[in-house]
Formats: structure tokens, C-alpha cells, sequence
């Protein structure tokens, strides 16, 4: 009896307790997109492909799933004082009109359209912090129009790691701070699992809708063998990044030399004042003191920050990815042809 | 608004000739829409956007919905609603203009003339589509119909509704693939390898159904169907006639590219890792 009595207490408490614990912040775990939105995203992204493009998510947060019910695309933006002004009219006026017809109101994040994967960029943190500065929990949806002719769906849900944001605010990207944070160019973005879920309606419409051929325009396209210029234009990318990443490194060189220079300077400096020191003492004067800031010298050299390299380097092992996948399906293919072939 | 006066649908006499094209997202977005109608209301209404081809097809690529109150003899649209909506939508794509509007349920019902005669003002000749989301008869039957006016001399008599036959064939779904789109829950998109996967299974299981084939009609189990023939015929003559060595070369050449490749992006990315190991270790010292 005082079992029963007590359990569901214990039950309110606990779930007190969840409340209170979500208050604080449980991660985010999933992603549930529902398929209106893939394909609205494919849909907006595809019809201005190669133009890069961004829209509005929609949906609601529930404890570590963030849910994603609907979406609106943006118009394409020119770099105007006007037209951001615009811009912001043109959101409210899409929200409120959403609002009417009962979708939900609640700005989650956002999507936008790739080329080739190369979505590592300033912009994308910078727009991604904003976000964040409202939203407490937000996501960005990556889609990759080049590589779904392929028969992928390239869609992709990311998030800046915690520990990233942070020092972001902070804007200190220094070797120092990075070791402190323990922070590699692994942690800046976080993927985070996609799941797909569509109303019941929908899912009884598209079985009755589905057509009946074994094949469907997706094997077709995964079929397809030709993938030559999208392993071409991955390569050039690629290279362009090294390029770049090379760049840097010449920086952090120089950074190097530089520093180094200046500490055997200032070595040298310490040595003179100290046999200085020495002859004073001997001579019983006050002794000088062993720091002048006041000389050149002494001030410090700017480190140059890593936030570039990290990017590149996340571009590059996205780059390597991509083309290990194609590679692999193309393996696949050839050998597939090929037992076609022979029989 | 101005885009819309030079798509005039080629109408007329000649309805037999014009046929529509649905997208998936505009079922996709109906149905939504119809999930999230207001409590009281019936059924959800809503302006469908798209281009008209040039062979006369009307391409129905958008949709939204716009809040309407039914009572028995009357239908208030909210005209405004649509008017922004509208606006907002072209500001996007000003290619999309609106081609008809849309209603849930099975065929047309009275109110529909109402709205449909507001639709013609703003487009000549829009389109009505149905979607039934209640599943009256069994099936979700989607139907698009014009109207015809039926009128004695300059008397308009009534609004005749003529269906027009509907593309469903949704290529875009079949892209994003149908396991996706189909259930109501899933929880990984396949990847790049599992989606090649799933297909040459597919390829396989279809190179055996014709090998079955064959082979029944060679040992007269089926009578053979001649354009069943054909058609296999024609399969394998598109297979290009090589050698087999220049076959071998071809295929030997691109699997030594895609090596060559796949060493390229394994030796960048150790060489990343490596990097990076080497200046954690840098700053440590």
C-alpha cells in the first residue's frame, strides 16, 4: 500500500526533477525533419542552383529533439542597406502569414544550399551566432544540390560545438587558449543525426501515390557513371584549399620567426642590463631595473588566429570525404559494369 | 502580379489538349495544411502557384493555403491573406505565378464555383484541384478540373467543371526516394554506400525476374509476349559493343583514377591528422 501511495509522488517529483533538469539544457540529440520540408528545402535550393540560397526553419523544441515542421525560403539577397531592412519585412510578414494558418512560429534555425560541400566559412559561424544570441537551441540545415543528382540525399544538420562558441565570443583564437579548451578543428561543428518523419495522411498518400515501377529515378541516378566532373571539381577545390591552408601555415611561420627573433632579442637585452647591473653593483650604485617596457622589443607580437586554418582544415577532411564516397560508389559501379559485361 | 498576364492559358474550345503536372511538396504542403486546419473548419482551401509549359501543361510547382470561413450558402476568403502571401511567395521566385487553386475533399462542391469564379479574376482560367484527404472512397483520389461557363446568349447559366487529366508521376519524390517519404518515421538517411546498395539489389533482383523470364518462355511455361522481347532486345544491344581487352582497359583505367583518388584524399587527410597531433605537441613543448 505505501508503495503505491508513494509512487506517484515519486513520479511528480521525478518529473519535477526532468523539468528542472531541461531548464538547464539537455543536448541536443536529433534532428526530425519532416519530409514537407526536405522537400521544400530541395525544392528552393535545386530551382537556384548553382546560386546559393537560405531560408527560414520553422518547428518546435522538445527536450533533445528539435523538430522541424516547416520552412520558408528567402528571397535572394543583394547587398543593400534597403534591401536588409527588407529583408526583416519580408520574415515578419512570412511568420505572421504562417501564424494564421496554424504552422508553428518558432524560428529554429536555418538551411542553406552548397556547392560541393565548401559551407565551412566565416559567414556561416558569424550567421550562426546570431542566431544563437536569440535562439537558445538553433540548427543548420546543409543541402548539397550537386550531389543529389547523384542519388544522395545530401542533406546535413549542424551546430557549432559549445566549447567553439565560447571562445568564439571571446574571439581568442591563440595556440594558448586552443591547447587550454583542448579544442582541434574536429570540435568546431558538430553533425547532428537526421531523422525523418512524415504525418500519417502523407504517408497514406504517398503509398497510394507511389508508382509501381521497380525502378525509381533515384537508382537511375545513382546508376548513372559518369560522376568524372563532380570528382574533378572536388579536386580543385581541394587544391585551392591546400593552397590556402598553405597560406597560413607561411603565416604562423613567419609568426615563429618573428617570435623567436624577438625573444633572443630580448635574452640578449636581459644579458647586457644584468652585466651592467653587475658592474653598478660593484661599484655600489642602485641597480637597473631588468624590464623596460618602454622598449620595442618588449612588445608583444600578434599571434595571428587559427579560426582560418581550422576552417580550412575542416573543408579539406570534408573535401577527402566526399571524395572517398564517390570513389567508393564508383568502385562499385565499375565492377558492377564490368560483371555486366562479361555476361 | 505583372508576370501573370503573359502566361494565358491556352484554353478554349481545345480542353482536351490540357493536362496539369502536380509536384509532390504541393501534396506534401496540402496535407500539411490540412493537419493543421483551424478546429471548426471543414476543409482547407489554398492558391496553387507554377508556370505553364510551353506545350500548354500547367506545371503546379507551389502552394499555400489561405484561411477561409464556409457556412451553407456562403464562402469568405481572406483576400488579403492571399494578396500577401502572394506577394511574399514572388518576392522569392517571380517565375511562380498562380495557376488555380486547390481544396481538400472528394470532387467539387457548391461553394467551389464561388471561389473558383473569384480565381478566374485573378488568373484566366485557373485550375481546381481536389485532394481527398478523407479517403471517401477508399483511395486518395487527386482530380484537377477547369470550368467551362455554360451560359445562353450573354445569360450565364452556371459553371461546368470538367476534370483535366493530372500527371502524379513525381520524379523529385523518386529522388529523394520513396522510403523516405513514405513512412512516417525514419531514422537515418542512408548514406552514400547504403543507397548503392539498396539500387543494385534492385538492379539484381530485375536481371533476374527477366533471366526467369527468359528462361520460361525458352522452355514454354509463358507464351512470349513479342514486345516484352523487344524491349529486352533493346537492353542489350544498348550495352556498347567493346572488345573485351579495350573494355578491360577502360574499366582497369577508371579503377586505377578512382585508386589514385581515393590515395590522394586518404594521404591528405592523414597528413591532417598528423598536423594536427604535431601542433598539440608543439605547444605543449
Amino acid at each position: 500500500m505505501a508503495n503505491t501511495n508513494t509512487a506517484p509522488m515519486a513520479m511528480a517529483r521525478s518529473f519535477l526533477q526532468v523539468a528542472a533538469t531541461e531548464e538547464v539544457a539537455s543536448p541536443l540529440r536529433v534532428v526530425q525533419i519532416e519530409g514537407l520540408v526536405i522537400l521544400k528545402i530541395i525544392k528552393h535550393c535545386k530551382e537556384f542552383s548553382p546560386a546559393l540560397v537560405t531560408g527560414q526553419l520553422l518547428g518546435l523544441d522538445v527536450g533533445s529533439v528539435l523538430e522541424l515542421t516547416n520552412c520558408f525560403p528567402f528571397p535572394i539577397r543583394e547587398e543593400d542597406e534597403e534591401n536588409e531592412a527588407e529583408g526583416a519585412n519580408y520574415q515578419l510578414d512570412m511568420m505572421k502569414c504562417l501564424r494564421e494558418v496554424n504552422v508553428d512560429n518558432n524560428t529554429v534555425g536555418w538551411y542553406q544550399s552548397t556547392l560541393l560541400g565548401s559551407f565551412q566559412t566565416v559567414e556561416l559561424i558569424e550567421t550562426f551566432m546570431n542566431y544563437q544570441e536569440n535562439i537558445r537551441r538553433c540548427v543548420c540545415i546543409i543541402y548539397d544540390p550537386s550531389r543529389s543528382n547523384q542519388g544522395v540525399l545530401a542533406l546535413k544538420a549542424l551546430k557549432l560545438s559549445d566549447s567553439f562558441m565560447e571562445l568564439y565570443r571571446s574571439n581568442n583564437f591563440t595556440g594558448e587558449k586552443l591547447r587550454e579548451k583542448n579544442l582541434s578543428w574536429v570540435d568546431i561543428f558538430e553533425e547532428i543525426p537526421i531523422k525523418v518523419s512524415n504525418s500519417a495522411l502523407i504517408s497514406a498518400f504517398m503509398t497510394e501515390l507511389e508508382a509501381d515501377t521497380p525502378v525509381t529515378q533515384c537508382d537511375y541516378d545513382r546508376l548513372q557513371l559518369s560522376s568524372n566532373p563532380f570528382l574533378e571539381r572536388n579536386m580543385e577545390f581541394l587544391i585551392e584549399c591546400m593552397d590556402d591552408l598553405s597560406m597560413e601555415q607561411q603565416k604562423f611561420q613567419f609568426y615563429y620567426r618573428s617570435l623567436s627573433r624577438q625573444q633572443s632579442q630580448q635574452q640578449a637585452w636581459l644579458q647586457k642590463r644584468r652585466a651592467e647591473n653587475a658592474a653598478r653593483k660593484a661599484a655600489g650604485e642602485e641597480p637597473l631595473p631588468e624590464e623596460d617596457p618602454a622598449n620595442p622589443i618588449f612588445k608583444p607580437v600578434p599571434e595571428p588566429s587559427r579560426l582560418d586554418s581550422f576552417l580550412i582544415t575542416n573543408q579539406m577532411a570534408n573535401y577527402c570525404n566526399q571524395i572517398n564516397g564517390v570513389a567508393g560508389q564508383n568502385f562499385s559501379r565499375l565492377h558492377l559494369m564490368k560483371a555486366l559485361h562479361e555476361n | 502580379m505583372a508576370a501573370s498576364e503573359h502566361t494565358v492559358l491556352q484554353f478554349g474550345t481545345s480542353s482536351s489538349t490540357l493536362t496539369a503536372k502536380i509536384h509532390p511538396l504541393v501534396i506534401f504542403n496540402i496535407c500539411d495544411c490540412y493537419v493543421r486546419r483551424p478546429d471548426q473548419a471543414e476543409r482547407v482551401i489554398g492558391t496553387l502557384l507554377g508556370s505553364i509549359l510551353p506545350d500548354g501543361t500547367v506545371d503546379i510547382r507551389n502552394s499555400y493555403a489561405v484561411p477561409h470561413s464556409e457556412s451553407a450558402d456562403q464562402v469568405a476568403l481572406d483576400i488579403e491573406y492571399h494578396h500577401n502571401m502572394l506577394v511574399s511567395h514572388q518576392k522569392v521566385n517571380p517565375k511562380e505565378v498562380i495557376v488555380g487553386w486547390y481544396s481538400t475533399g472528394l470532387g467539387v462542391t457548391g461553394g467551389s464555383a464561388l471561389i473558383h469564379e473569384f480565381y478566374s479574376r485573378e488568373v484566366p482560367n485557373p485550375i481546381h484541384l481536389t485532394v481527398d484527404t478523407g479517403f471517401n472512397n477508399g483511395e486518395g483520389t487527386i482530380k484537377a478540373y477547369v470550368s467551362a461557363n455554360l451560359s445562353l446568349g450573354d445569360r450565364q447559366l452556371a459553371a461546368q467543371f470538367q476534370e483535366v487529366p493530372l500527371d502524379l508521376r513525381m520524379v523529385e519524390a523518386e529522388r529523394v526516394g520513396f522510403d523516405i517519404l513514405k513512412t512516417t518515421m525514419v531514422d537515418k538517411l542512408p548514406n552514400d554506400l547504403e543507397g548503392m546498395e539498396a539500387s543494385m539489389e534492385r538492379l539484381l533482383a530485375l536481371i533476374d525476374d527477366v533471366y526467369k523470364y527468359v528462361d520460361n518462355v525458352v522452355e514454354g511455361h509463358v507464351a512470349p509476349d513479342n514486345s516484352i522481347g523487344r524491349f529486352i532486345s533493346e537492353t542489350v544491344s544498348s550495352l556498347p559493343k567493346l572488345s573485351p581487352p579495350a573494355f578491360d582497359k577502360l574499366v582497369n583505367d577508371s579503377l586505377q583514377d578512382n585508386l589514385l583518388l581515393l590515395y590522394l584524399s586518404s594521404i591528405t587527410r592523414t597528413q591532417l591528422s598528423l598536423a594536427e597531433k604535431l601542433n598539440t605537441a608543439a605547444q605543449i613543448l
